[in-house]
Formats: C-alpha cells, sequence, structure tokens
C-alpha cells in the first residue's frame, strides 16, 4: 500500500486509485467481476485526512476529559483536573467512597454544571488507559489502531464504538451547558469510515 | 410511590420519581441528618449509602433507590458506636459539623473497602466532601484512628 | 505604634452595637424593672432570666425542681447541669468553652454539663457590645468575667443549702465535683439533691473567684460538648428544624443588587406540584410550596422581568481600575505619625506596591435559612443567627409587633463566619415577609447559588503602598492607602460606626501597626458601591494582614534584608509578638535548608488581641500550581481556656484563609455575580490541605479570641513563600497559576 505523504490531496488521491487498482487485479479478478457494489478502494490520502477530522473531535473536551494522561479524569471546557480528586481506580470506576456512580447517575440531570450521566460512566480501565491528552494526531492515530492499546478493538469494532456505543455517544448528548465535539456524531463515523476504508492511514 | 429500605425498615414515599432521595429523606422521612450543602455533588453534605456505596444524595433521583437499600447517619450504628464516630469523638473532628455526617459516611465506606488506608487512600476516598470550617487535619487522623480501632472492636 | 487599650479602638463594631444595644435595652431595662419589682425578691445580681422572675415562672422551675440561680445556669435534681450560652455556638466551640469557664467555678461533674443557646434577653446582652450576638472573636474574652461569677453564685447557693440542711456553717463545706461535702461530719450531698433547697435563697450580692492556679478545668483540653451529636446525624441546624403543618419557601432575588420586580408571570411555575402561593414580596418572589424541591422547581419555571437599576454598570475589571486610580489620591488620614512624606523624600531607596483582594463570600456549608410561625399576635423564629437582639428588632418591625412578642429560638449554626449577624438582617426579615404570604409556618431555604450571588461580601480592596528605606535598608518611612467599601456605611449603624470619615474596620490591621517605623501614614476612601458589604472572618484584618505582610516582605528584600530579622528589628517594643516570633522561626526552621523549589515565608498579624505569627512552606509547579506544604503557627491569646479549641481554631482559620489565597473570588459583570457554586466558587479539599501545626504561648494575660486571628496571616505567609521559591511576588488575591507558570514573567 502507498504511504501517502503528498500534500497536494487530489495528486494523492490519483495515486491512491492507481495503486489500488493494481492491487485489485493481483488479488483475484475473477472475484471483483461478481462483485455487484464497488468494493471500498483504500484511499490513504483521504483516510488520513480522515482521520485529522476524527483526532478533532477525540481530542475536544468531550471526549478527552475522560481520556486523560494521568490517573484522574478532566472536566469542563478547559480540561481542568476533576476537582474532587477522582481517581481510575482498579476498573475505571473510581475507588472506594469515590466511584463514578457516587455522583453520575444513569442519565444527565438538569441544569448547567449538573452532574452528567449514563449508566457505563467511567474512565478505561488501567489496563488499557487509552489516552487522548497530549497525544499528537499521528501518535493517537497508531494508538487507535493497535488492539493492546485500544480495547482490543478490530478497525470495525473501533468503528462501532464510535458510532454505536452508548457512553461514547455521551459525548454528543453531554447535557445542559456543555459544548458539543466539533462534528456531529454522524459526520463523526462518516469520517471514521473513511479513516478505515481508506486503509485506516495515519498522518504524518 | 417509592419504596426503598431505609437503615433496614421498608419505607414507602410518594413524590415524583425524579425528586432527588435528599429531599425526601429530610423532608418527607424526617431523617435531617443528611445534608443540603450546594445541590450538584460538589460538596458531599447529603453522602449516604445505597446497597453500601457512597452515593450524593442531592443528585440521585428517587427512581434510582426503588427497592434498594440505603443508609444514611441515622443507621450507621444504632449507638454511635462506629469506630469512626468513636473517632471522630475521640479527636473531636466537628467545628459546625454541618458537613460531619456527609464526612463520615464517605469515610465509613472508604474504611470497608480500604481497612488500612493510607493517607493518599484518604485524599482519594474524602475529595469530594468540603469542610468549610476546615477540619480535615482531623478528618485525616481520626479516619487513621478509626482504622486501628476497628480491630480492637472486632477483638472484643 | 502602641496597641489601643481600648479593644472598641480596634473594633468598630463595638462601639456601634453598644449604641445599638443602649437604644435596644433601654426598652428591655423598663421591662426588665418592672418584672422585677413584681417578683418582688432582692435580685439586684446581674444574670437573671426575666422570664424566671415573675411568679408563676418562678412556681414552674420550683416544680420542676431544678435550681436557676442567675440566666445563665440551671441544675436539675438528677445533677444534669445546663449552661446557657449567650453566644451561637457556629463551630468556634464557644459552648464548651464557655460551659468550662463557668463550671470552672461551679465546680460540677463535667461530664453532667450540658449547654443550650439562650433566648433573645436583655440578660444575654454581650458584656461589651451591648446587644445580643456573637462576633468579633469576642464571645470568651467577653464572658471571661461574667461567666465564672454565676458559675460561683451558683456554687455559693449550693453550699449555703447544703450548710442549713445540715445546720453547719457554710465556710465549713466544700464544693467539688458536684458534691458538696462537710468533712468534720463526712456528709455529703449531690447538687442534684439540693436544687429545692437552693432555690430557696438568696442570692449573694458577689462572690470572690478563684486564683488562676486553682484552676482545674480552664487550660485542660476537655472534649467538646457537641460532638457526639454532630456524628450521628441528631445536631439541629436552623435547616433541620421542622413544625406540624410547615411549608417551605424558596424567593427569586434580582440579579442586580438593588433590582425591583418588574412583572411576572407564574403561569408554568403553578403547575408544579405542590406549589401553594406564588406572591410578590419586598425582596422578590416568594414561592411557598408544599416541599422545598416543588418550591425550587417551581422557581426554575417562574418568568421574572427585573428592572436592574443603576447597579447594572458594575464590573469587577472597572472596579479594580478605578480602586487604582482612587489609590494615587490622598484619602482621609487614619493615622499619622512623624512625616512620611518628607521622610520619602529623603531617603536612599523608595519602593511603592499595589495590593488587590476580591469580593469574598463567606459560602457556610449550610446555606442561610428561616424557619418563622407567624400569628396574628407572635411570631416565633427559629434559625442559626448570630444576630439576636438586632433580628428580633427587625422581625418586630417587619411583623408589626412589639419586640416582646417575638421569639428567636437560636439553633446550632452550620458556620457563620459573620454572614449570620447580618447588619441589615437580611435573612431574618425576608423570611418575615415571606411567613405573611404563607399562611402556615414556613421554612426560607436559600440554595447555594442564591448564597454566593446573595451580597453582603467581604469587601473588595485595594491597598497602595510606599515604604522609604535609609542607606543600610531600613525602613525610614512607611505610607498606606486604602481603598474599599465601609461595612458599615448605609447599615443602621452608620453614625455610630463611622468617626470622622473613617470605618475603623477599613483600616484595622493597617493603622494599629505593631512594627516600630518612625514615619508612618494610613488614609482611606470609602468609594460607595452598591454590593452589599460585610464581616467576613476577620473582616478588615481579611485585607490588611495580606497586603502589609506582603509589602513588609518586599521592604525587607528591597533593604537586603532577612524577612525574619527585620520584623524582629521592628518588634522590639512589642514583646509579645517577638517572642511568638521567635517561636515560629525556631518551629518553623527558619533558614533552614528546604527541599529544591520550596520556599518558606514568615507573617504575623495582631488582631482581635490576640497575637499570631505564621510560616508557610510552599512550592510551585511548572503550570504555576501552588502546593502549599506545611504551616506553621504560633499564638499568644492570653489564659487559654481549652488548648484543643485554640489548636482546631488555628487549624480552621488557615485553611479558611488558604481558601481565601487560592481559590476563591466574587466577580462582577454588568452588576451581576459570576459564581454559583462550588464549582465556580472551590474551596479547598482534603487533599491540598498542607501539614498544620500550632504552638500556643503560655501565658496569664487575660484570654482573647481565637476565631478569626490565625486568618490574615496565612495568605501574605504563603505569597512571600512563593516569593522565595520563584522570585515571583504575589499582589493579588487570589493567586493565579498562569501568572506563576514557568513560561510567566516575574510579576511586579
Amino acid at each position: 500500500m502507498t504511504r501517502n505523504r503528498a500534500n497536494k490531496p487530489s495528486g494523492a488521491v490519483v495515486a491512491a486509485l492507481v495503486s489500488f487498482c493494481v492491487s485489485l487485479l493481483a488479488m483475484g479478478l475473477v472475484s471483483s467481476l461478481y462483485a455487484a457494489p464497488k468494493a471500498p478502494r483504500p484511499d490513504t490520502a483521504a483516510s488520513s485526512q480522515a482521520f485529522l477530522q476524527v483526532y478533532r473531535v477525540f481530542t475536544s473536551p468531550r471526549c478527552q476529559n475522560c481520556h486523560p494522561a494521568g490517573d484522574a479524569p478532566l472536566q469542563g471546557d478547559d480540561s481542568h483536573v476533576h476537582m474532587q480528586n477522582v481517581k481510575r481506580g482498579k476498573d475505571g470506576h473510581g475507588v472506594s467512597a469515590m466511584r463514578c456512580d457516587t455522583c453520575h447517575q444513569a442519565a444527565n440531570l438538569p441544569g448547567d454544571h449538573m452532574p452528567p450521566g449514563n449508566p457505563r460512566w467511567s474512565l478505561p480501565n488501567p489496563r488499557q488507559k487509552m489516552v487522548f491528552v497530549g497525544r499528537s494526531a499521528p501518535d493517537l492515530c497508531r494508538q487507535i489502531k493497535n488492539p493492546k492499546e485500544n480495547g482490543n478493538r478490530t478497525l470495525e469494532q473501533l468503528y462501532d464504538h464510535v458510532a454505536h456505543d452508548g457512553l461514547v455517544g455521551w459525548g454528543w448528548n453531554p447535557g445542559d451547558g456543555r459544548t458539543l465535539p466539533p462534528l456531529t456524531r454522524e459526520e463523526t463515523a462518516k469520517q471514521m469510515r473513511i479513516w478505515i476504508d481508506g486503509g485506516a492511514a495515519c498522518p504524518q | 410511590m417509592t419504596s426503598f429500605v431505609l437503615n433496614g425498615k421498608t419505607v414507602e414515599v410518594d413524590l415524583d420519581p425524579a425528586t432527588p432521595l435528599l429531599w425526601a429523606l429530610r423532608d418527607s422521612l424526617g431523617l435531617t441528618g443528611t445534608k443540603f450543602g450546594c445541590g450538584m455533588a460538589l460538596c458531599g453534605a447529603c453522602t449516604v449509602h445505597l446497597d453500601g456505596k457512597a452515593i450524593r444524595s442531592c443528585v440521585a433521583p428517587l427512581s434510582r433507590v426503588e427497592g434498594k437499600q440505603v443508609t444514611t447517619i441515622e443507621g450507621l450504628s444504632p449507638d454511635s458506636s462506629h469506630p469512626l464516630q468513636r473517632a471522630w469523638i475521640e479527636i473531636d473532628v466537628p467545628q459546625c459539623g454541618y458537613c460531619q455526617s456527609g464526612q463520615i459516611m464517605s469515610a465509613a465506606v472508604l474504611l470497608r473497602e480500604i481497612p488500612k488506608p493510607t493517607d493518599q487512600d484518604i485524599d482519594e476516598a474524602m475529595g469530594g466532601n468540603i469542610c468549610r470550617c476546615g477540619t480535615y487535619p482531623r478528618i485525616r487522623r481520626a479516619i487513621h484512628r478509626a482504622a486501628e480501632m476497628a480491630p480492637e472492636r472486632n477483638k472484643s | 505604634m502602641n496597641r489601643p487599650a481600648d479593644p472598641r479602638q480596634v473594633h468598630p463594631d463595638l462601639h456601634l452595637l453598644e449604641a445599638v444595644g443602649k437604644a435596644a435595652s433601654r426598652t428591655a431595662r423598663r421591662s426588665f424593672l418592672k418584672t422585677t419589682a413584681a417578683a418582688g425578691a432582692g435580685l439586684c445580681i446581674a444574670g437573671f432570666v426575666p422570664e424566671l422572675l415573675t411568679a408563676a415562672a418562678r412556681r414552674d422551675a420550683a416544680d420542676a425542681k431544678f435550681f436557676a440561680p442567675n440566666a445563665f445556669v440551671r441544675i436539675a435534681p438528677d445533677d444534669t447541669v445546663t449552661v446557657i450560652s449567650a453566644h451561637s455556638e457556629m463551630g468556634q466551640g464557644i459552648y464548651t468553652s464557655l460551659a468550662m469557664v463557668l463550671n470552672e467555678e461551679l465546680q460540677a461533674d463535667w461530664s453532667k454539663v450540658r449547654v443550650e443557646s439562650a433566648p433573645v434577653d436583655p440578660a444575654y446582652n454581650h458584656t461589651v457590645y451591648g446587644v445580643q450576638m456573637t462576633g468579633g472573636s469576642s464571645s470568651t474574652p467577653s464572658e471571661w468575667q461574667r461567666l465564672r461569677k454565676m458559675g460561683a453564685m451558683a456554687r455559693v447557693m449550693l453550699v449555703q443549702a447544703a450548710a442549713k440542711q445540715w445546720n453547719v456553717e457554710p465556710s465549713s463545706c466544700q464544693a467539688l465535683n458536684g458534691v458538696v461535702v462537710h468533712a468534720p461530719t463526712g456528709k455529703k450531698a449531690t447538687y442534684g439533691s439540693l436544687t429545692m433547697e437552693a432555690a430557696q435563697l438568696s442570692p449573694p450580692a458577689d462572690v470572690p473567684l478563684k486564683d488562676p492556679k486553682q484552676f482545674t478545668l480552664i487550660g485542660k483540653p476537655k472534649h467538646r460538648v457537641d460532638t457526639k451529636e454532630k456524628t450521628n446525624g441528631t445536631a439541629q441546624f436552623g435547616l433541620d428544624v421542622t413544625l406540624p403543618n410547615m411549608v417551605y419557601a424558596v424567593v427569586a432575588r434580582p440579579p442586580v443588587f438593588g433590582g425591583k420586580v418588574k412583572s411576572v408571570d407564574a403561569t408554568e411555575a403553578r403547575t408544579i406540584r405542590d406549589v401553594l402561593a406564588i406572591e410578590q414580596i419586598p425582596e422578590g418572589v416568594a414561592i411557598v410550596a408544599k416541599s422545598f424541591w416543588s418550591a425550587k422547581q417551581a422557581r426554575e419555571k417562574l418568568q421574572v422581568s427585573w428592572e436592574d437599576g443603576p447597579n447594572a454598570i458594575l464590573s469587577t475589571e472597572q472596579m479594580l481600575a478605578d480602586f487604582s486610580k482612587q489609590s494615587a489620591t490622598p484619602g482621609i488620614i487614619a493615622k499619622k505619625e512623624g512625616d512620611a512624606t518628607a521622610a520619602l523624600a529623603g531617603a536612599a531607596k523608595v519602593i511603592t506596591a499595589e495590593y488587590d483582594v476580591p469580593y469574598l463570600a463567606h459560602a457556610m456549608m449550610e446555606p442561610l435559612n428561616c424557619v418563622v410561625d407567624l400569628r396574628p399576635d407572635s411570631c416565633e423564629l427559629w434559625t442559626g443567627t448570630q444576630f439576636q437582639t438586632v433580628d428580633r428588632m427587625q422581625a418586630a418591625k417587619t411583623a408589626g409587633l412589639p419586640p416582646d412578642k417575638v421569639k428567636i429560638n437560636t439553633t446550632l449554626l452550620g458556620g457563620g463566619f459573620g454572614r449570620r449577624a447580618n447588619p441589615a438582617s437580611d435573612f431574618i426579615i425576608e423570611a418575615v415577609n415571606v411567613a405573611k404570604i404563607a399562611k402556615a409556618p414556613v421554612k426560607v431555604v436559600w440554595t447555594r447559588e442564591d448564597d454566593l450571588a446573595g451580597g453582603w461580601y467581604r469587601p473588595m480592596w485595594h491597598d497602595r503602598f510606599s515604604a522609604g528605606l535609609d542607606a543600610q535598608g531600613h525602613p525610614v518611612a512607611w505610607t498606606h492607602t486604602i481603598v474599599g467599601q465601609s461595612i458599615m456605611a448605609g447599615t443602621l449603624f452608620e453614625s455610630f460606626g463611622i468617626k470622622d470619615g473613617i470605618d475603623a474596620a477599613s483600616v484595622e490591621g493597617a493603622a494599629d501597626l505593631l512594627y516600630g517605623i518612625p514615619n508612618l501614614q494610613v488614609d482611606l476612601h470609602s468609594p460607595k458601591i452598591g454590593v452589599p458589604v460585610q464581616w467576613w472572618r476577620s473582616v478588615g484584618h481579611s485585607h490588611t494582614g495580606f497586603s502589609v505582610e506582603g509589602f513588609f516582605d518586599e521592604m525587607a528584600h528591597a533593604g537586603g534584608k532577612d524577612p525574619y530579622q527585620l520584623r524582629r528589628a521592628l518588634l522590639a517594643k512589642q514583646p509579645r509578638m517577638l517572642a511568638l516570633l521567635d517561636l515560629v522561626a525556631e518551629k518553623g526552621n527558619w533558614g533552614q535548608p528546604l527541599p529544591a523549589g520550596h520556599g518558606r515565608g514568615i507573617a504575623t498579624h495582631f488582631s482581635f488581641d490576640t497575637y499570631v505569627a505564621q510560616i508557610v512552606e510552599a512550592s510551585v509547579e511548572k503550570d504555576g500550581a501552588v502546593r502549599v506544604h506545611r504551616v506553621v503557627c504560633a499564638v499568644d491569646c492570653g489564659r487559654v481556656i481549652n488548648p484543643d479549641i485554640v489548636t482546631a481554631q488555628m487549624e480552621g482559620g488557615i485553611i479558611f484563609g488558604l481558601t481565601a489565597a487560592l481559590k476563591t473570588e466574587i466577580t462582577l459583570k454588568d452588576g451581576r455575580v459570576q459564581q454559583h457554586n462550588f464549582y465556580d466558587y472551590p474551596m479547598m479539599r482534603i487533599f491540598e490541605t498542607p501539614q498544620i501545626e500550632v504552638h500556643i504561648m503560655p501565658s496569664e494575660e487575660s484570654p482573647t479570641g481565637v476565631g478569626e486571628p490565625s486568618v490574615p496571616p496565612v495568605a501574605p505567609a504563603l505569597t512571600n513563600a512563593i516569593f522565595a521559591a520563584t522570585g515571583k511576588r504575589v499582589r493579588r488575591l487570589p493567586i493565579r497559576a498562569r501568572e506563576l507558570a514557568a513560561t510567566s514573567g516575574v510579576k511586579s
């Protein structure tokens, strides 16, 4: 697969298309003749561009606040450390008397700055912390493709996680007074799809 | 009608199920030991136990406790004999006292989960409980003291 | 800078409250005399409960077999001793301290001593302030003589009663630990067994007090009397009071101070279950419901259109600029010694600096509340107040009743810090107004948001300093211009509290500097701003402590002096503070090595007749976050009643002061308060709390207060420590991490 380094997207798209066709032919002409819809063509340039869109979402406060670098969740649009000294704990649900559901309910509570809620409110577990904060786009891209760092997910499972997971979906339904990620969930899922179908290319 | 077990007795309250548990406890059931401080789970004064876990009753809708066990400060021990209560008295922790029900209820869960807590364990368990009078140094001492006491009680 | 001999020169509120108290007690005295005459006994000793003096009440007391020799103590046949506290318990441990003071002379069995709050009555007026109130770190010093006398009076009468029973000389009997003993015959009687007999005796005209060398209770770390109830949920705060058929209320108040209701649309609010009434009151719109939650839900649906009025233009940014500008102009002189202007002109080196502190809310953990049972001919209140006499007068006026028809039951206070001694009785008057529309006993509850946006803040202050140093770096001149609202201005107490344009609370801690600087001038601007302001734990000292001790540190560094040594030099004529300074330097390891990146700061402050010196050890993270590692505090509060309570008050005041130094400010934009709850008005939490060590200086001087004096020095000790650690001088509170971040330059 050609790595896309081009800074001219249109040229890169052409190059990727050519490369894709060549590999298709090599892989088996016969099957492709019978494929009714066209199989996705890896478009690495579009893929990495799409990842940059996804990256904007992942590093927005609604997403990254629960993917911190340390063991303390973050809060607010300034991503400050959670005021109550909350810690990840052994299962990602906090410690002793400070579990996530000590304060967070199964649903958002009405009113600005009221505790947001979800039945599974938590941080990633400590074995796979899935850190977003402080990660560059290429680093985060490589990280989320790595099953050892993404919760043992395949790319399709990763797509499903972003597109359909209930807790992830909270990011787009964050309750009163909270800003939304820069893209809608649908748009984010679409960009994930482009990224994956384009070969899950990572920006440089 | 919401039904739950409060300090060992089944109770029923006829309130909107979205009403925070705190107000059912204080205004409908007459247990005023659980305090109102912020209404947003920011101060911990309203901490009670739900099936043994610490929750902030000011934001927990009544619907959440249906059929479950709720313990308030009044039900922590029958005679103020919980090691934390004894340690609180021994060290004279409270000043105004308003936040202390919540402090003790949080500390009770901490001690059950971590019988010999370190200072860091205390910092992590108690970070959600504000004391405006500044009794934190004594809260820390009293939790350590209660941790020492607990086995003493079990031995006897 | 000699210390004023009369504490009232330091505490302006004493003057005005005394005056108000005199006015208030004129009426009271008349009724007192009348009652006394009716009772007909020789009741010349202070401290009687007038209601006990009526024949009926006396008979009731006798039926119940209580012995109540005066207004402050009651002994029951089961030996229970009830001390009646004129001072509100708001965490400062006053119930315990006062009971110890009284029982030192009474000599009852300490385990049998209980404390309850006093009703509102002239008998309980503050011995100095002249009204019934709690504040100014004055409770212990003001009761020190009175309560020992009350205890002694009771003991003498119990001994007399026993002696009479046994037909022996009272002088041959001794009272100890709740028992009167006649050693020659071996006869014994418990206090409880003597109540009937003692109640028949006339009180002695005067009683001798113990030599302090004989004290057995005072000075001991006795356990607090109110701890158990505060650990099992039974302690009764105002918010816990419940009456039969009681309803609940919240009030929608204007978003701008002084705003008025233009129009109200309650259509949607009335759809909330259990709402009983929504009506305009002078303070805004009251919502009465069968439950607090319903009332609050309804308030969220209530549409009120407000007439903001002139305060809608207020903004903190503008005020900061205005204050700074004003501080460059001469104000009214509050203190002048020597000729500071000439000395500055002739100094080898002159430094100047400006300091700022913000409005601050008290943020007691128990939000304000008041239960009112208003009837056609009476009004009864249950609330945690620090200001009984004034509150009763105001409640009576609001209810249209004579004061003697108004009863206030003082509950425990879930924190006070001054807020519950409101000069306008704001939460009391409002609650009575709500009661007028509630048509049932009503509990008015403030939410945290109501509390923080409700005004009555510690004023914003600006302090401009200049210091002149001689060629050796020794201070020769000090000028200090203060800009900030007067707390007294515009209140009932204005005419008493402001002398020659100076509200003494504005300049306390500045005009009474202990440091010996030869040429000194302090002047004051008191701008009138429509933000209600109030005393807040340590009052004026809460800004002068910070600014004076911060600038002192600058002065020391500018002259190449060690901050501790320069303080020593200038405190040469203040032996108590000097001794304390040396103690804190020793215990705080002044001058000893520290971990890399740590700094030590030192500060002293004299307030409420109590001396405090502190050393703070702190460091600053790369992102500017301040870590406070250790606070060492030395205090001289005269004779100590209960060392553990003194320690607790020092600890608590330090944390209160650190919260102000590091975290909190009330700011205004377009006249609206920008803070709402603990997410934007954050409190210090346990994991941020440093190690705190308290050292009490032994003393045989009269006791002085400890509720407030540990607050003022901690902020400057911290900012001085930050300077030592980073070279960055903090002159504005709260400390802003971004100004201390590694990337930020030195602020000067």
